[in-house]
């Protein structure tokens, strides 16, 4: 990291070393077939072009390495993490969450009045708004599993719903003069970490448990993989798919509370096209649409690339249209990688 | 299983003998009589057969004993007590498992994690049980060597097996839980000869293992090879019943048709 503090010639140095390691590469495996490095290089292709962005980054600006600038990319990937995770589970079971934009704007803002209302307690507010998350979420589950509307439908409505509601909790406008106290939540430290932060990197290392180690984790996997068979083997499909939009639902309303808490502003508008960049994050990850397939890992890698890629195309002045062309191009090269990688398994 | 009568094979069993009885099962599905009063029974240690033309009731009868469809009517007797099942679960837990057609294994779990969906075994309390992995791992590695099973790796995924590993796998999952009845709907409809011939195998070890098979399928030779004894469906009733080793194929035939009277 230090390295890039430098002048532009000793980063040009770093990048040849890391061209010429992974030219080496190839030869120290030459005893395994090529089609075995091929299998290793598409598992992990995505870490592959997360490693050459970073590099090019490293190379490019010494601003990028900073510990500063790790700290930005962290605290900007934190309320997309909270949705990623909750999106991952959706997805998991084939479904889609396309609320959690809206969900995260309703939250704030309610968040934001119950903030106001009682500035002495504003853990009422983070309850508040994950509350509301779960109502959302809970209809969300509701309408899909019971009442069986399809998932990108059902979750499209309360995309539209939520963000009504936004503006009617606020007559139109943004909460405005909160508490100090408020603020303080998303600014809280813990070990040189925000809140925000610090909630990102235990959701991803309690789902990944979660997902890898629990039953329940196990049965989203089997309701997304074969939902017939599922139902044969005694689990309850209806009930999983509930519950994961409940999830997503209450990881979003978090996700508003400390964004607002962040910026100090109950905006209606805080969120919009969040969902978005969640369901990139997922499926640039490795997940599978159609559900069954897909992890927290990868979900937290595709969520890093995406913010790394943000932060990097900002640091080098790379126009915001730009920036939305490249990021449109790298979801659909991850998930055609995907497809054909998925053609190529026995 | 205890008061089993020791009694010769003859022609009249008697009623102990009879691991499983429905009597007069109906169920309809909107105006679709599927059964129609239907009748069957199965012996305790043998592989009992089900054939029948296509739409004649096999699957809703399957589905039936095995909880998947609730009759509308009807009594199904298991060891003699008077059964109901609401769900698949509650004919698990009876001791009826079934083998799907559509091999109801999911695709991106396990070997080890289709054997134990619905029934995980966990370590810990409350919210923060966990998968005991290593028990599922080498309960799921016994079920299969027991069965003499082409045993693939359990950790591998199911979707990297072939079309009779899966067989042996769901046939295995479903023998491995202390079983009374195992139910094959047509479980050889998608293998090659050679992965049929290692399935049938395995499905005439678990009849020497002493557990009751009910066999749904539409290959006569199969029949007349594994069963020991045939139930013959036609227009949602069983017409007709035969030991295997009293009747042929033409006569099965006559009888599915109706050109033979039962």
């Amino acid at each position: 990291m230090t390295d890039t503090k430098t002048p532009a010639p000793a980063g040009q140095g770093t990048g040849a070393a890391s061209a010429g390691a992974a030219s080496v590469a190839p030869t120290g495996v030459r005893r395994f077939s090529g089609r075995w490095f091929g299998d290793l290089a598409i598992r992990y292709a995505m870490v592959i072009v997360m490693l050459l962005i970073i590099a090019f980054f490293l190379y490019r600006s010494a601003r990028f390495g900073t510990p500063e600038n790790l700290t930005t990319i962290l605290i900007a990937a934190a309320p997309f993490a909270l949705i990623a995770l909750g999106q991952t589970l959706v997805i998991l079971t084939g479904g889609i969450d396309l609320s959690v934009g809206s969900v995260i704007a309703v939250a704030a803002v309610y968040g934001s009045i119950t903030a106001k209302a009682f500035p002495d307690n504003v853990w009422l507010a983070v309850v508040t708004g994950m509350v509301v998350g779960l109502i959302a979420g809970s209809i969300n589950g509701f309408v899909v599993s019971v009442i069986k509307v399809p998932p990108f439908i059902a979750t499209l409505g309360m995309l539209t719903a939520a963000s009504g509601f936004a503006y009617v909790a606020g007559n139109g406008a943004p909460i405005t003069g909160l508490p100090a106290s408020f603020s303080s939540i998303a600014n809280t430290q813990i070990l040189g970490l925000t809140l925000p932060v610090i909630l990102m990197i235990v959701g991803i290392l309690g789902f990944a448990v979660i997902m890898r180690r629990t039953a329940y984790g196990m049965r989203v996997y089997a309701v997304g993989g074969n939902p017939v068979a599922a139902q044969i083997a005694g689990v309850k499909v209806g009930r999983t798919l509930f519950s994961v939009y409940a999830i997503s639902g209450v990881l979003a309303g978090l996700s508003g509370v400390m964004l607002a808490s962040r910026v100090t502003l109950g905006a209606p508008n805080l969120g919009q096209g969040y969902e978005l960049d969640a369901i990139a994050a997922v499926v640039i990850g490795g997940a599978s649409l159609l559900g069954g397939r897909g992890s927290i890992w990868g979900t937290a890698l595709g969520l890093l690339l995406i913010q790394t890629l943000n932060n990097g195309l900002d640091i080098l002045t790379v126009p915001a249209y730009w920036q939305d062309v490249i990021k449109g191009a790298l979801i659909v090269t991850a998930v055609a990688v995907d497809v054909w990688s998925t053609k190529r398994r026995p | 299983m205890t008061n089993t009568q020791p009694s010769p094979h003859t022609g009249t069993t008697p009623a102990g003998d009879f691991i499983l009885t429905a009597t007069d099962i109906k169920k309809s599905f909107g105006g679709v009589h599927a059964l129609k009063g239907a009748s069957m029974t199965m012996r305790r240690g043998e592989i009992t057969a089900l054939i029948g033309d296509n739409g004649a009731g096999k699957s809703t009868m399957v589905r039936s004993l095995s909880g998947i469809h609730k009759p509308d009517s009807g009594e199904i007797t298991l060891d003699g007590k008077t059964v109901s099942f609401d769900n698949p679960n509650a004919a698990r837990n009876h001791g009826i498992e079934t083998v799907q057609q559509n091999l109801a294994l999911v695709e991106d779990l396990t070997v080890w994690q289709n054997f134990f969906l619905g029934r995980e075994k966990t370590h810990g309390f409350g919210p923060f049980r966990t998968l005991d992995r290593r028990v599922m791992r080498s309960t799921a590695e016994g079920m299969l060597k027991d069965l003499a099973v082409n045993v693939p790796p359990v950790s591998s995924k199911v979707r990297r097996l072939s079309g009779g590993q899966r067989q042996a796998v769901a046939i295995a999952r479903a023998a491995g839980w202390g079983s009374k009845i195992v139910i094959m709907d047509e479980p050889t409809a998608a293998l090659g000869v050679q992965e049929t011939a290692r399935v049938e195998g395995v499905i005439n070890t678990l009849r020497d293992s002493g557990v009751a098979v009910l066999l749904i399928s539409h290959n006569f030779d199969q029949v007349m090879r594994l069963s020991d004894h045939i139930w013959v469906m036609r227009a949602g009733t069983a017409v007709a019943e035969r030991r295997t080793s009293e009747t042929n194929g033409a006569e099965l035939v006559a009888l599915i048709t109706g050109a033979k009277a039962s």
